[in-house]
């Protein structure tokens, strides 16, 4: 079940993306609308990454296109913001949690331009959304897990973008993070901005998400969740994989996918 | 005044070599700075057989695009050839540099040049080459000259470029998403790697160079967690090996630039073993208490 939108704020036509001549992601054909919460899930190697990086033009597509705000990528580059996968980077790096979160700033500073008390406002005040404003000059490599991935978030959020691609940033963060990230994610849902997060936790993808796409190589569905999270199209995508099928099946047991909580 | 002028030498060089060595060793490049200072052998080679002379600019311009060449080659192996970067850096810069002594070899009566003064240099005849104006005046030195004017262009390179070469080495795939091209500041560190090492090789050779690319930032990384410390530092740390080692190289009446080389080494052990913030004697663990 694919499901398109009206005036979409991510248009993606016949995507295909290989790696070594060998395609990852097959055809993909999906409309997004605006100023949703969408979960990007499937199983492990099912290409969900690969699907955001591709989007984002930051891998090259073998065919088909992609449009955000109804343009081709590189005129709204600074509409967009990622949060990538946390092990990404070196977080043995020589920086301040501060240094990083101003990073936010420089897509919109262009080159040859320093950081302003604007900017600098701006980074604090990301830092203070995700509950870090007392760790500003803390060492990027004195962070937990849940504190390194809220830094990322801060410095999307410093970026003011109308679009966010997140990378599993749910991936092996505490409770606390978990809570605040998703109240954080939410606020901006509010404030009317398209937020696009690749997560592989079926049981909370119910209540966080008001769209969300399955993807298995292919793309299995794409819709509105509570008609999208069904045992059919769940058993398409994860078909063949034992050990998540009986998380399904556990999960199905329950037979309750409780319609979208505000 | 001999003295002055190879300390001067050996810290212009230490300048610009520890600052992009910080960049290279962040990126996990350090030995690219190895392979450049190799590879780009046949460049001056062929640089020199189409001048006829050895002036610095044609064999800077003929050296550095070898070393440009050469960067692009160990990211297009890695990249399509699908080899490790290492393997990649290996094939190129080693086949390069053969091409290079192929090259000295068959023109051998041609070319004043050889492999030794290439690899080792030699940082104590800096003082006999001096630039003497038509008037007869004697400006110093003409390689200071020289690596004064590359050591600027660098210093303006980082200053200018300081954000982007700072997010592009951190984190390449969100700057490429909000649209900082990682592949223009790649290619431009490379390039500024390139003619540095050449610049710098002729008057200290090879070993040297990648010492200083290296080591001075290394000792650095191991005193500081923040970057701009971190270059700052391994400046100060390439400027007082060239110092020290010179002083060395005097007292044990041996090679300035083995002394040099010799420094930047102690100066690592010194760092790995006292830092205050990695030193593995002096630990100053950081339980700073959680403010909120």
């Amino acid at each position: 079940m694919i499901l398109q939108v009206e005036n979409p704020v991510v248009e993606v036509h016949d995507l295909t993306v290989s790696y070594d001549r060998k395609p990852v992601l097959w055809g993909i054909d999906l409309t997004l609308p605006a100023g949703a919460l969408v979960g990007v899930i499937g199983p492990n190697g099912a290409g969900k990454s690969t699907l955001i990086k591709a989007m984002m033009d930051l891998l090259p597509a073998g065919s088909g296109y992609v449009r955000i705000f109804d343009k081709p990528i590189g005129q709204v580059r600074n509409r967009i913001s990622y949060v990538p996968q946390r092990e990404s980077v070196d977080w043995d790096f020589p920086a301040s949690v501060f240094d990083v979160v101003l990073m936010g700033r420089y897509g919109k500073l262009g080159l040859f331009k320093r950081p302003r008390k604007a900017d600098k406002d701006a980074a604090m005040e990301a830092l203070q959304k995700v509950g870090m404003q007392g760790f500003a000059n803390r060492q990027i490599s004195q962070l937990s897990g849940g504190q390194q991935q809220r830094v990322f978030l801060a410095r999307a959020l410093a970026q003011n973008a109308d679009i966010y691609f997140m990378d599993e940033p749910f991936a092996g963060v505490d409770i606390a993070t978990e809570t605040a990230i998703i109240e954080l994610l939410r606020t901006m849902r509010e404030q009317g901005k398209t937020v696009i997060v690749v997560h592989h936790d079926l049981q909370s993808a119910t209540e966080y998400f008001d769209w969300v796409v399955l993807l298995n190589l292919r793309l299995v569905a794409s819709g509105p969740t509570e008609k999208i999270l069904t045992q059919q199209l769940l058993e398409q995508t994860y078909g063949g994989k034992l050990t998540v099928l009986t998380k399904v099946g556990e999960l199905l047991k329950k037979q309750e996918f409780p319609s979208r909580e505000r | 005044m001999n003295a002055f002028w190879i300390i001067l030498t050996g810290s212009l060089v230490a300048t610009c070599c520890s600052l992009l060595g910080c960049y290279l060793i962040l990126r996990r490049m350090a030995m690219v700075g190895d392979a450049i200072s190799h590879a780009v052998l046949p460049g001056i080679v062929i640089a020199f057989l189409f001048t006829g002379s050895r002036e610095s600019v044609p064999m800077l311009i003929g050296a550095g695009l070898l070393g440009v060449l050469t960067t692009f080659l160990i990211e297009f192996f890695h990249r399509y050839a699908r080899v490790q970067a290492d393997a990649a850096i290996g094939v190129t810069f080693t086949w390069l540099f053969a091409i290079g002594i192929i090259l000295i070899s068959v023109f051998a009566g041609q070319v004043d040049l050889d492999q030794d003064c290439v690899l080792y240099g030699e940082i104590a005849y800096v003082p006999l080459d001096l630039w003497i104006t038509g008037g007869g005046l004697s400006l110093g030195p003409r390689t200071v000259w020289t690596l004064a004017v590359v050591t600027l262009l660098i210093i303006l390179f980082i200053v200018l470029g300081y954000k982007e070469l700072f997010l592009t080495t951190f984190d390449p795939a969100y700057a490429a998403a909000i649209g900082i091209s990682t592949t223009v500041w790649y290619y431009s560190l490379m390039t500024a790697v390139s003619f540095t090492t050449v610049a710098s090789f002729e008057s200290v050779g090879a070993i040297l160079v990648v010492a200083l690319l290296v080591a001075p930032p290394a000792t650095a990384y191991l005193l500081t967690d923040n970057f701009k410390q971190m270059l700052l530092l391994s400046v100060l740390a390439g400027i007082l090996a060239s110092a020290a080692g010179y002083y060395l190289a005097v007292w044990i009446d041996g090679s300035i630039a083995g002394a040099i080389a010799t420094v930047t080494g102690m100066e690592f052990m010194l760092a790995f073993l006292f830092s205050p913030a990695r030193g593995i004697l002096i630990k100053r663990k950081q339980l700073q208490p959680v403010q909120h």
